[in-house]
């Protein structure tokens, strides 16, 4: 078609044209990718705010031990020391580790297909999708469990103080939720289920559209279609997911 | 009709998954370094700013590689990545917001 147009005399606004050498589908998805990244960034940043305004644990003032406080700003690996099967045992970021490879691995397995899909390869597409499908449903279940150890706190507990019928009263709280916290100020658990909700229902969509192109792919529509563009689209999508968790993963639990 | 084009599938090319794996390669290298640091490094600026700066180099392989944004047009590559300027100008903002609430307090 750019040769035709070529042909005609270089008419720029004669239609036809492709200034980003990009198809209208994949630009598309890179600028809602571009205005995703906008949602994302102000969920973190807020993150940043809220942490910024809170203190932060001093050994000075707070004591020599690390201890869940409504005080101050927890530690991440604190928090997160638990692994499915580990009970008791402290285990500081090593299930989100797994989490975190696992959703690498399944972005690596979505290159492979589009690179399948470019060699219009049905069979390796088929194969690819399926891993990539895979590693999303093993990230959901992590997620879940960490929703629900969240959730549910550990035995300890923590103490903070309430404000009932005029006076302060002490209690001692298990677990979080979005007005009590476990492991520290309400706003840091507000922040985990609003940040990691968030993208968890991003890996969910992602995966909904994984299963609708491996069906496609199996239908044979892209072979009749004479090309596998959806499959590198919706890539696209999925490598997003992933690098949002890569930032997640930074700020939420390194950091 | 066009049911009936026969289709070619291309034998794959090797030295293009190669360097695939090269870049899944790079990630999680930089991901186990990451954990490293982790470890045994004591929480400081200059902790928070290399986990930054592997994040961001973590960032560029998967956006420049996975998502073949650095093969794309030059006015496509600028045209995603001159906005998240405003990215950075909110990040600015709002730390210091949060600084100066926190004094506040």
């Amino acid at each position: 078609m750019a040769n035709s147009v070529a042909a005609i005399g270089q008419n720029l606004w004669g239609g036809g044209q492709a200034p980003m050498k990009a198809s209208y589908g994949k630009l598309m998805m890179w600028f809602f990718l571009m205005s995703d990244t906008f949602t994302f960034s102000a969920l973190l940043i807020t993150y940043g705010l809220i942490r910024y305004s809170h203190d932060a644990f001093n050994p000075e003032i707070h004591g020599s031990e690390f201890v869940f406080s409504q005080e101050y700003w927890p530690i991440p690996e604190k928090v997160f020391d638990s692994a499915p099967f580990l009970h008791g045992i402290e285990a500081p970021l090593v299930f989100v580790g797994i989490m975190t490879f696992i959703l690498i691995l399944s972005s690596v397995t979505m290159v492979l297909a589009v690179e399948a899909g470019a060699r219009m390869d049905k069979l390796q597409v088929q194969k690819w999708m399926l891993w990539t499908i895979l590693g999303g449903i093993l990230f959901l279940s992590c997620q879940a469990w960490e929703w629900v150890h969240m959730i549910v706190g550990d035995e300890k507990g923590s103490v903070a103080q309430f404000f009932v019928n005029g006076e302060w009263v002490e209690r001692t709280i298990y677990g979080a939720n979005l007005t009590i916290n476990q492991y520290g100020p309400p706003a840091f658990a507000d922040l985990f289920f609003f940040i990691t909700g968030f993208h968890g229902t991003h890996v969910l969509s992602g995966v909904i559209i994984n299963i609708l192109i491996f069906y496609n792919t199996t239908m044979g529509v892209y072979q009749r279609t004479g090309h596998y563009e959806m499959v590198e689209k919706v890539g696209l999508y999925w490598h997003f997911v992933d690098l949002v968790w890569v930032f997640v993963f930074t700020f939420f639990y390194l950091v | 009709m066009e049911e009936t084009t026969e289709i070619i599938v291309q034998p794959v090319d090797k030295s293009k998954v190669r360097h695939l794996l090269k870049v899944a390669l790079i990630l999680f290298i930089v991901t186990i370094i990451e954990f490293v640091i982790a470890f045994t490094m004591e929480s400081s600026p200059l902790r928070t700013s290399i986990f930054i700066g592997l994040t961001i180099v973590k960032a560029f392989y998967i956006v420049s590689e996975f998502m073949h944004l650095g093969h794309e047009a030059k006015v496509l590559i600028w045209s995603i990545l001159i906005p998240m300027l405003f990215v950075v100008w909110l990040i600015i903002a709002l730390l210091m917001e949060g600084n100066a609430i926190l004094l506040v307090h």
